[in-house]
């Protein structure tokens, strides 16, 4: 019964063949001559800044930062379609869209009162 | 089926008031926390997170009453039947005995067992002040209602996704409290992060299952999984490997070996009074969604994974018996302790019948209230360094405080299934359950365990009634009010359920149906 699966089998160990011998091989017998191009960001990327590297710390402030953006983002991600719906939703969708604002706003409150948002 | 022809859900609220009150109460404290000034925090935040407490108890007995019919409401989300009340009433009454715990603060000579600023560097000069200081992280009643609010609403979902969220609602708040313990912080940080590293694992496993039930039947609805188990033709791989993965995030939850590795080091680490909190609620309700999902979805195919439910509850209850012996924490000692527990519930549960279905809910209640208390007593025996809980500074503590070591005796007894105590009655009824069901085989292993147990729980009494107190041992400190009530009400169920069974197995006998 498993007589089937034995070309799946054979694919599959010929996609790890592949796989191994193109990594190796690249490594064995292509040339290594390096420039300062060819270490350089491949087309697309930027210049990555030395901060990241030497000085691999950066304020724990940006993560209160961060997560109030996330409170904020998925606050939008629900009001947009609650809005397009508005119509059809009617008394019980104020109702829970309600709910829903109050406790991301009792957040909200914590945050402002407790001095999440001074930068200092 | 166009997006816009989605019709809006109905929702009946009124079911819905137990949760609604603690979330309440929980956003209210939230509130407190932003507009008190900390002095007066502490005792607003009891008021509100009693009030709430009390109010869903109060909604649960309404909704008792008037909801003779188990319903599902919320677009079969929620069931409303009578586990789901019975384990609710059973975590509102768990959670008043634990908010008071966690309101105590003339236990250290300074405020409280909670630290006070969380986010301050152990063994560091700022941490020494900060321990003799008498603030407290008030933070703590907020995050314990979310997480109460949470197991409310882990074993009345019928609906796995809603589970899924109940379980993070109710973890993730624990997760914090865990590493909130004013003394020994390097300990309760420990316990933090190894509590949520394998808590984050055991829910992606959780997640896991559900992916793989929702592909073999199409749906994340309990109902609809029981359905689908009754058709021909299905892919079962997904069944069971669902089936498995899932039982992998809940057998966690109430540390049942083999995923008990976590619980000795949390249930130390931790403060004691969310200890307290996490013995009894955590596994009240844990157990309660493990019944709901195999008593409601996995019933038809109960051959298949019974036997392996035989083999997790043969474990828990060695490995519990058997490592506890060898402790010399009071806290990790009753840490396997309650892993044997979950090993002896289990058996309850793979009865797979109403008197098992209807056991595991009276031993849940009569467990979680005797974890309480053994724990709101560890609070109390304490020495310059905060609880002592090596167990040779509990030497000679009968002579020091009797009534107080009598209680801890009691609940130990209870522990070990002592007739006229909870502990015997809860037995009694999981044990016979498995019996009517046929697995004398498990209940033989059980009644061993529980022999084993014994061992350990009287060697304890034997220490503290029977042995010289250690002239630098530690004292009994006098707690206040709060803590008297926590202890007063678990000795009060340990012993009225060990002495007047009756109505509460009524009670939980009428209860045990669950709606599908």
């Amino acid at each position: 019964m498993l007589r089937p699966y034995i070309p799946i089998l054979f694919l599959g160990i010929l996609g790890a063949a592949l796989a191994v011998v193109s990594v190796l091989g690249g490594g064995f017998i292509g040339p290594k001559r390096y420039n300062r191009a060819k270490l350089d960001a491949y087309e697309c990327g930027i210049e990555p800044t030395e901060q990241a590297v030497s000085a691999a710390r950066f304020p724990v402030k940006f993560y209160l930062t961060a997560m109030l953006f996330i409170v904020f983002d998925i606050e939008i991600i629900f009001l947009y379609p609650w809005a397009v719906a508005f119509g059809r939703l009617g008394l019980f969708g104020l109702v829970e869209m309600v709910a829903f604002l109050a406790t991301v706003f009792v957040a909200y409150a914590y945050v402002w009162r407790r001095g999440g948002l001074d930068w200092n | 089926m166009t997006p816009t022809d989605i019709p809006a859900p109905s929702i009946a609220y009124g079911p819905l008031w137990p949760m609604i009150a603690v979330f309440l109460a929980a956003a209210i404290g939230v509130l407190v926390e932003a507009f008190v000034p900390a002095r007066r925090r502490r005792p607003v935040h009891l008021v509100v997170a009693l009030a709430g407490l009390t109010g869903g108890l109060v909604a649960v007995a309404l909704v008792a009453r008037n909801h003779h019919h188990p319903t599902l409401i919320a677009e079969r989300a929620v069931a409303v039947d009578g586990p789901t009340l019975f384990i609710q009433g059973t975590l509102l009454l768990l959670g008043i005995a634990a908010v008071l715990l966690l309101g105590e603060r003339s236990l250290d000579s300074t405020g409280g067992t909670f630290v006070a600023a969380a986010a301050v560097v152990p063994g560091s000069r700022g941490e020494r002040q900060l321990t003799a200081s008498s603030t407290m992280q008030t933070e703590v009643f907020p995050l314990a209602m979310f997480a109460l609010g949470g197991m409310l609403l882990f074993p009345a979902s019928n609906n796995l996704l809603l589970m899924f969220v109940a379980l993070e609602i109710l973890s993730l708040p624990l997760y914090l409290l865990a590493g909130l313990a004013r003394r020994r912080r390097l300990l309760s940080q420990e316990a933090a992060v190894k509590y949520f590293l394998l808590g984050a694992f055991s829910s992606a496993f959780f997640l896991y299952g559900i992916a793989m039930l929702y592909g073999y039947a199409g749906s994340v609805d309990l109902g609809a999984i029981f359905t689908a188990t009754g058709t021909v033709g299905s892919n079962d791989t997904l069944l069971y490997l669902g089936i498995a993965l899932l039982s992998v995030g809940l057998l966690f939850k109430i540390g049942a070996a083999p995923f008990q590795n976590w619980t000795p080091d949390v249930y130390q680490g931790s403060p004691t009074p969310v200890t307290a909190l996490m013995a009894s609620g955590t596994k009240v309700a844990a157990f309660g969604a493990l019944l709901r999902v195999f008593y409601v979805a996995f019933g038809p195919v109960r051959w298949d994974w019974r036997p392996l439910m035989w083999g997790v509850a043969i474990l828990t209850m060695g490995v519990g018996a058997v490592l506890a012996i060898t402790q010399t924490d009071v806290k990790r000692m009753l840490a396997y302790s309650s892993i044997a527990h979950a090993g002896f519930i289990l058996t309850g549960v793979v009865a797979l019948n109403r008197s098992g279905l209807s056991g595991s809910l009276f031993y849940l209640l009569a467990y979680g209230f005797s974890t309480l208390g053994a724990f709101a007593i560890v609070t109390l025996v304490r020495d310059a360094d905060g609880e002592a809980t090596h167990l040779s500074q509990w030497r000679g503590l009968g002579r020091r405080s009797p009534a107080l070591a009598g209680i801890f005796a009691l609940f130990l007894l209870a522990f070990a299934g002592i007739p006229l105590t909870s502990g015997f009655t809860s037995k009694f009824a999981v044990f016979s359950a498995a019996i009517s069901s046929g697995a004398t085989g498990l209940v033989v292993v059980g009644l061993i365990a529980s022999a084993v147990a014994a061992f350990f729980y009287v060697r304890v009494i034997v220490l503290m009634f029977f042995e010289a107190p250690a002239p630098d041992g530690p004292t009994i400190a006098v707690p206040s009010v709060l803590t008297y009530g926590a202890i007063a009400l678990a000795f009060a169920v340990t012993v009225v359920l060990g002495v007047i069974p009756g109505p509460l197995f009524t009670l939980a006998d009428k209860a045990a149906l669950f709606v599908r």
